[in-house]
């Protein structure tokens, strides 16, 4: 490995109203290298990754690019200077050609001719090995190609250090080690990549070096291999892990013989193939499938969510009509959207009004819950369920991400629900809130609230779950109980054939 | 001080600042001219009526029509995030059909003009239906759905009442458009605090601002949280109706005569600008009625002033835009994140000194 430092940076401060999000950090990125950033939601990797683009200006300490001391005014400017960042989210024009969008906005980009752009990018993704064609227009990649196509761009803008936040968030596996063969790839060109993520796994398969941040300052900056995984994880949240052993053994559930609260028989939606499910009371089960199974739209045509085409449900034995959401809330199911930005937040209103939203849609609206009560729920869950949150007025977008889920779970909680559906709710947010999501779940079960969950970390599903539905190909394709659940089969029953 | 900082940013009660402050340079700015601008004197009328007379009677009482769109217009905007053209044309079309029930009966008593006005607010509540059912149930953008009813209304009303600029001759069409006898504020103003009452209550007693601001906000997860968003926007244009027939029939009421080529014309841009004035974001989501409120009173008190500075009719416009563009930039996210990063390290350095002071 080259020894080189390529970026460094010194005692780094950034102060927020009332907060101080940086505490003199250092970071130190060589050449050549992948290099995990590490921490919890509010540890300030975010914030230092602002501050290194451009986003921010940082409030005290130095950095330096390849020796020589450089400040950086804005995100243009970091990109000049070498410095490239691709978000979670793709920040690409999915309406135009994927030519187009490697060249857009870029000095003498519109002064290239198309079919010689055309001819630039196919050699780029060539040399990168990224499948795709630089006249397909981008938005019908997949997601990954998407992310490869801006890495590629960065990579074209002759970037130095590349920054990666959370980029496999929305990967299946397959796509998740295209992306890591493209990172190695670029790091033996000598490029500094910086990796964001939550998947502790995906940072010991292709990182080099980890550094790990809490409340602002650093923890410390560690070879990958004298850091074993449970270190990390300690480090991280500044406490013992024995917690998440603990709640690994959690026994078989002894469910109620048959109270069967929910159940559907070829049901299907406008997204959703005609498929059979039941629950019972106070059962966890999950669906489980690669992304793209369909696993989504299952739940999604439970609540309604999309148009609803066919088949019968029974809750409590009734025969009802669910086709839209309200009629799933008012016979008593929850849903906790996968996407938190799209689907679940209404981020410029406080925290108060989100999470009594839902109640109140329930009660209809010529029965406002009265500002004292919405007070009292909105105080109730900010204490039950520990959100951070300046105040209960707060608007919730400016919330991190796990605490905007805690806030939309408590809007469901406060439902009362009988069923409550979670599509992944422990997405990108921190360790610590991740446990303490699984635990509200098991928790609420044993109350005789059932409840399905979904989660693209089979771990974490075989941890809370007594049944796990499998999904491949939007169709179900086998369920597992008992001594079954365990990681092995789930993968066997999700690859299928030839077990 | 922070505290204060961050709720000048974030909405609460900085959504107002800007108008506010527009209102007061307003004022500040004619007392230097002429301090004897705002003096409120009492007058007699035509019918010997004891009533408030002065430049700042005038111009509440002139703004009027223009507060109460501007309130149904906020919730069209935080609903739908676009805004409706045509509510000069409907009020057009209000108007007339306000005059052609007058006309009908023999005499104009009380129970007459009272049918009237509930007939011209359920004719502009049906024209609100149709903007709103291709806003809300066709998806069209607002401006483009409303561009029809802007194009045709006043051929609309133009048929009501055959051609004719008809005039109504009634005492309590009077008291509508001027006094009520015995009392010495002007009607049009007391219905203004009529509406903004109504307003006030609709929001107390249902939900329909936290349903408004989260379709408007997020319209998905709104869906996904049971909110009929289809019918939140329909509703805002209906309610939005409604203000139109009331500002049409104060319209009518001040001339005693309909006539739909003039009546609020042009409206519809003011209406717009009052409720951007207002600071509410005019992509919707979070707003505040009683922005807009203030909103129409800035547009009707610039136009006064310039009025009184003399500036002819053709060129008052002109000075109005450079004063509502001034304003619309100051109002702008941009420079408000600006002065808030400015007040920020204002405040910053002075704790550091205080800090120093300690030690």
């Amino acid at each position: 490995m080259q020894e080189e430092i390529l970026l460094q940076m010194k005692g780094i401060d950034k102060k927020f109203p009332g907060v101080l999000a940086l505490n003199g950090v250092d970071f130190t990125l060589r050449k050549g290298e992948i290099h995990a950033l590490m921490g919890e939601n509010g540890a300030g990797k975010s914030t230092l990754i602002k501050v290194l683009t451009g986003v921010y200006q940082k409030d005290g300490g130095e950095i330096s690019l390849e020796g020589q001391n450089v400040s950086i005014k804005s995100p243009q400017d970091a990109q000049n200077k070498g410095i490239s960042t691709v978000y979670q989210e793709i920040t690409l024009c999915p309406n135009l050609t994927v030519a187009e969008n490697m060249f857009i906005g870029r000095e003498n980009g519109s002064w290239i001719k198309r079919k010689e752009r055309e001819k630039r990018a196919d050699e780029i993704l060539g040399g990168l090995g990224i499948p795709a064609r630089s006249t397909q227009q981008l938005g019908d990649c997949s997601l990954a190609v998407q992310q490869m196509v801006a890495i590629a761009r960065a990579v074209d803008m002759n970037c130095k250090v590349l920054i990666l936040d959370e980029p496999t968030s929305s990967l299946d596996d397959k796509e998740v080690n295209m992306l890591f063969d493209l990172m190695r790839d670029l790091k033996s060109k000598g490029v500094g990549i910086i990796f964001v993520t939550h998947f502790l796994e995906q940072v010991y398969e292709v990182s080099d070096r980890i550094t790990v941040l809490r409340n602002g300052e650093l923890v410390g900056e560690y070879p990958v291999e004298k850091l074993p995984r449970v270190e990390l994880v300690s480090k991280m949240m500044g406490k013992d892990l024995d917690e998440l052993s603990t709640l690994g053994e959690h026994e078989e559930k002894k469910t109620i013989v048959n109270d069967v609260l929910y159940e559907a028989e070829g049901l299907s939606s406008s997204e959703a193939q005609p498929f059979d499910f039941s629950i019972r009371r106070g059962e966890v089960n999950g669906f489980t499938g690669l992304l793209g199974s369909g696993r989504s739209e299952s739940v999604r045509a439970i609540f309604g969510a999309d148009k609803v085409n066919g088949g019968t449900v029974k809750i409590k034995g009734e025969q009802v009509k669910v086709t839209k959401p309200i009629d799933a809330m008012k016979h008593g199911i929850g849903y906790l959207a996968e996407d938190r930005k799209r689907d679940g937040i209404i981020a410029e209103l406080s925290v108060r009004e989100n999470i009594i939203l839902a109640l109140q849609v329930m009660n209809g609206m010529f029965k406002p819950i009265s500002r004292s009560e919405q007070e009292a729920f909105a105080d109730e869950y900010i204490k039950v369920l520990n959100i951070k949150t300046a105040s209960r007025e707060t608007p919730v977008g400016s919330l991190s991400g796990g605490n905007q889920q805690k806030v939309i779970l408590a809007r469901w909680l406060l439902t009362h629900p009988d069923y409550l559906i979670l599509d992944e709710p422990t997405r990108g947010i921190d360790v610590g809130t991740k446990l303490e999501i699984q635990k509200l779940v098991l928790k609420l079960a044993e109350e005789g609230v059932s409840v399905t969950f979904i989660s693209s970390e089979v771990e974490e599903m075989l941890r809370t779950c007594s049944r796990l539905i499998v999904m491949r190909d939007r169709r179900i394709v086998g369920e597992l109980k008992g001594k079954d659940l365990n990681q092995t089969q789930v993968m066997k029953t999700i690859a299928g054939g030839e077990a | 001080m922070k505290k204060n900082n961050k709720k000048f940013l974030s909405g609460g009660l900085g959504q107002l600042t800007i108008p506010l402050i527009a209102i007061a340079l307003l004022f500040i700015f004619n007392l230097i001219r002429d301090p004897g601008f705002f003096s409120i004197g009492i007058s007699h009328n035509n019918d010997g009526n004891a009533v408030l007379a002065g430049n700042l009677i005038s111009i509440i009482n002139g703004a009027s029509e223009l507060a109460v769109l501007a309130m149904g217009m906020t919730l069209v905007t935080a609903a739908c995030g676009g805004q409706d053209i045509s509510v000069g044309a409907a009020a057009a079309i209000a108007g007339s059909v306000f005059v052609k029930v007058l006309k009908s009966g023999s005499g104009i008593s009380g129970g007459t003009v009272l049918l009237a006005f509930v007939a011209a607010c359920i004719v502009a509540m049906l024209f609100g239906t149709f903007n709103g059912v291709l806003v809300a149930v066709f998806k069209i953008q607002p401006m483009i759905a409303t561009l029809i009813l802007y194009t045709c209304g006043r051929s609309i009303a133009y048929w009501i009442n055959g051609g004719a600029t008809p005039t109504v001759s009634s005492h309590i069409i009077t008291a509508i458009g001027s006094f009520i006898p015995g009392i010495p504020i002007p009607t049009p103003v007391l219905i203004v605090a009529l509406v903004a009452i109504l307003f006030k209550l609709l929001f107390h007693f249902t939900s329909l601002e936290l349903f408004t601001q989260s379709v408007g906000i997020n319209g998905s997860a709104a869906r996904l949280n049971g909110i009929n968003s289809t019918f939140i926007k329909l509703l805002s244009f209906i309610i939005l109706g409604v203000c139109v027939a009331v500002a049409g029939t104060i319209g009518v009421s001040r001339l005693s005569l309909i006539n739909h080529e003039t009546l609020l014309l042009d409206v519809e841009m003011d209406t717009i600008l009052a409720v951007a004035i207002g600071g509410n974001s005019l992509g919707g989501g979070k707003f505040k009625i009683s922005g807009s409120i203030i909103g129409a009173y800035v547009i009707q008190m610039l136009t006064t002033t310039l009025y009184a500075m003399k500036v002819s009719s053709t060129d008052v416009k002109a000075y109005k835009a450079i004063v509502i563009v001034l304003l619309v930039v100051i109002g702008s996210p941009v420079v408000k994140q600006r002065f808030g990063k400015l007040l920020e390290r204002i405040s910053s350095k002075k704790k550091i000194t205080v800090k120093g002071a300690e030690e």
